[in-house]
């Protein structure tokens, strides 16, 4: 039986084993809208602006092991989807954006609503495709989804013209996909890893970083077991929070901007490095030429060769799926049945354990007078058991609950790591909340970001998703506040957050429960009664202290071992 | 350095926009890029020049790579290999100019491929820095057009860039 394209896409998706698609209508979709009214088996979310459908398309993936679905209008619905899109490129998310484009016999005549949606996302996408015949959509979607998720996941956009959608054709699903050019790799070189192994073994000063990229690949297990048996002290960025469990000794914090103290120096004055799915970001090695003054052996391990050498030079590379690259280490060094020197251990934990006295581990100094941020985020900690799914927004708050929050497991912290997009958090926690019903979803926001998508409190009433909004109100773009304070001589030019509306009537405008905390007091048990409402959306508005700072800060442009402590100022 | 790096991709719409966006985007180098379809004409054959520092072109291999309607990349510099381009100039020339560039052309393999009363149009292929002093021989004020297709490269004897 002949079907239209609209109802071949929607087809595919059914073979991909989409439960749920985050979108919005338009003139150009209105085939594929059609297609899917006609069917239940795919579920739509239909948020309140494109770059929502976008963001918890982002979450749902983040959160499980899926490909995050989309699907938006030409023009204007794109264009508003591309922050979401250009977010999950940054972090690699695996996710497919179907876009409506106008029909093809009028693409550039600047018809209506007609926009170059290839051409404005070609940076921003793993890859993506304009269809121009009907019979090409189901191999499109087949190739989209393999794209996705395979190699360094990332998204990828199938861009269809409204008539190629209501064309007809057979409907067949290829069973596998394979593109001559595309070959992502699998094991690592084995000859690279018994040299990774041999510098590991001979290592007196070792240093394990881990990044976003072992939570992409399941490597979890296999990252902490290393991380074991070595018995070296291991760090990780922003992006790869939980792949490690946070409250293991082993486990020196986040490095970098605002990472600890221990982990800065010990990124720095480590002599060897195994790096495992990390990118030596800007934000993480500081200054580059500073980190290269200590002579430093490095094992970089990444899918993604690009990845690797592109901000320090690396001495042994390893371009390989990490979990199977990390279980290669850890037979070869079964194998080799040695184990590194003891002593020369002892001595660098020693010394780790050191700077972390020296760096008072993560600090404020708590008010019984006024809501310190930091104490908001320790109390939903304990009060979550440290077990829910936090998203978050951009901003010192974000900091705080990478700080703060303890995360154990993997997939349990959600956010905009590379391009650091206010707006992220609200509608990314719709995505985890979907996926993971029943689980605990906070997110964590300020009241600069949390205007950025607060329409999709909307979406959370019509779908039911019993968010908890932790608001750290400080009344001020604190993140730039804090560098305008720190760099440009108290000048608050623009960061004052006047004008703020009542959040607790906002809230309940949207048909939610909204709390106005003020007191310290407050704060335990308003996140008690917050958390105890299984089935509400409650948004919490903390008013914390618009005056502190996010430490330990290594200022941009500076090298780790140059960290600020709070008491330094 | 100078590098002449040689790729195959999807003759596809919008391959060639990812590899000259991917330049544009990072900040590298492009002096020139030719392409065109090869015997199989599913691919297109690419020779770009560049330059940068070991690691930038390290990174403009690996990127290049990454793209995923790209099939196989090759720095010729790497190896031995070849490289020709082609160029037309119009240059205006009577009388004696005109006999003197004859000659020049000829010294330099070129050919004479049109004439008007007061134009004289040539052709030469050679490497770059052939073409380059070539222009430098003639006089400079007499040149009307200058038009290049940009270096293309192959590797010598069995260096095959090949899917
Ligand atoms: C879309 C976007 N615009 C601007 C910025 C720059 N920026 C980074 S943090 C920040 C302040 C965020 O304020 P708020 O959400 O109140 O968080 P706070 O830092 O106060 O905790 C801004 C404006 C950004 N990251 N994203
Ligand atoms: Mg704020």
């Amino acid at each position: 039986m002949e079907l239209t394209g609209a109802e071949i896409a929607i087809r595919c998706l059914q073979e991909e084993g989409v439960e749920y698609i985050f979108g919005y209508p338009g003139g150009a979709v209105l085939h594929i809208y059609d297609a899917l009214f006609q069917q239940d088996k795919v579920k739509h979310i239909l948020v309140r602006h494109e770059q929502a459908a976008i963001h918890a398309a982002d979450g749902y993936a983040r959160s499980s092991e899926k490909v995050g679905v989309a699907l938006v209008t030409s023009g204007p619905g794109i264009t508003n989807a591309v922050t979401g899109i250009a977010t999950a490129y940054m972090d690699s998310t695996p996710m497919v954006v179907i876009s409506g484009q106008v029909p093809s016999y009028a693409i550039g005549e600047d018809a209506f609503q007609e926009v170059d949606a290839v051409g404005i996302t070609r940076p921003c996408v793993k890859h993506n495709f304009l269809i121009k015949d009907v019979k090409d959509i189901a191999p499109t979607i087949k190739k989209a989804f393999y794209l996705a998720k395979s190699g360094r996941p990332g998204p990828v956009l199938v861009d269809i013209p409204k008539d190629i959608s209501n064309h007809k054709t057979e409907f067949i699903y290829p069973g596998s996909v394979s593109i001559r050019s595309y070959n992502p790799v699998g094991k690592g070189d084995s000859a690279q890893i018994k040299r990774a192994v041999q510098l590991l073994l001979e290592a007196k000063r070792p240093m394990i970083y881990s990044g976003g990229g072992v939570v992409l690949s399941g490597a979890s297990a296999q990252l902490t077991e290393l991380v074991r048996v070595l018995g070296f002290p291991c760090t990780s960025t922003l992006m790869g929070l939980g792949a490690f469990p946070a409250s293991d000794k082993q486990f020196v914090g986040m490095p970098g901007m605002h990472g600890t103290y221990e982990a800065c120096m010990a990124m720095q004055y480590c002599d060897v490095l195994l790096a495992v799915g990390a990118r030596f970001d800007d934000r993480v090695v500081g200054n580059v030429e500073h980190f290269a003054q200590v002579p430093r052996k490095i094992i970089h391990i990444d899918i993604d060769p690009s990845s690797i050498a592109k901000r320090v030079k690396v001495d042994v590379p390893v371009v390989g799926d990490l979990k199977l690259v990390l279980e290669q280490l850890l037979s070869e060094l079964r194998s080799s049945k040695q184990m590194p020197d003891a002593s020369d251990l002892a001595a660098w934990w020693k010394q780790v354990d050191e700077w972390r006295v020296k760096g008072g581990g993560l600090r404020y100094k708590n008010s019984t007078e006024i809501i310190k941020p930091q104490f908001v985020i320790e109390k939903l900690y304990e009060i979550t058991g440290g077990d829910a799914f936090v998203t978050s927004d951009v901003g010192q708050h974000q900091m705080w609950a990478a700080q703060y929050y303890k995360f154990n497991k993997p997939r349990r912290w959600i956010n905009s790591g590379g391009l650091g997009t206010m707006g992220f958090g609200l509608p990314a926690a719709m995505g985890v909340q979907l996926i993971n019903p029943g689980a605990t979803v906070a997110c964590v926001t300020g009241e600069g970001s949390i205007q950025m998508n607060i329409q999709e409190l909307s979406t959370c009433k019509q779908f039911h998703l019993p968010i908890k909004v932790v608001s750290l109100n400080n009344r001020y773009l604190g993140m730039v506040r804090q560098w305008q304070e720190f760099f440009h001589g108290n000048r608050y030019s623009e960061s004052y957050m006047d004008a703020l509306p009542d959040f607790v009537k906002l809230a309940e405008a949207y048909g939610h429960i909204g709390i106005r905390i003020d007191k310290p007091s407050d704060v335990e048990p308003a996140l008690k009664e917050a958390f105890a409402r299984k089935n509400d959306l409650v948004f919490m508005d903390f008013q914390t202290d618009p005056t502190e700072n996010v430490f330990p800060m290594v200022p941009g442009g500076k090298g780790l071992s140059e960290v600020i402590l709070s008491e330094d100022l | 350095m100078r590098h002449i790096i040689s790729l195959l991709m999807e003759n596809e719409a919008g391959a060639l926009s990812r590899v000259a966006g991917l330049f544009s985007a990072r900040g590298y180098n492009i002096e020139s890029l030719a392409v065109a379809p090869t015997e199989d004409p599913t691919l297109s054959r690419m020779t770009i020049v560049t330059s940068g520092s070991d690691a930038v072109i390290e990174q403009i291999n690996k990127q290049l790579n990454k793209l995923i309607d790209v099939a196989a990349v090759m720095d010729l510099s790497e190896g031995e290999h070849l490289e020709r381009e082609l160029m037309l100039v119009k240059v205006r020339a009577v009388g004696a100019a005109r006999e003197e560039l004859k000659r020049v052309t000829n010294i330099f393999h070129g050919r004479v491929i049109d004439e008007s009363e007061s134009t004289c149009t040539i052709e030469l292929t050679d490497t770059c820095a052939k073409l380059d002093s070539f222009l430098h021989s003639i006089d400079r004020d007499m040149i009307l057009e200058t038009v290049r297709t940009g270096a293309s490269g192959i590797g010598r004897g069995e260096r095959v860039l090949k899917l």
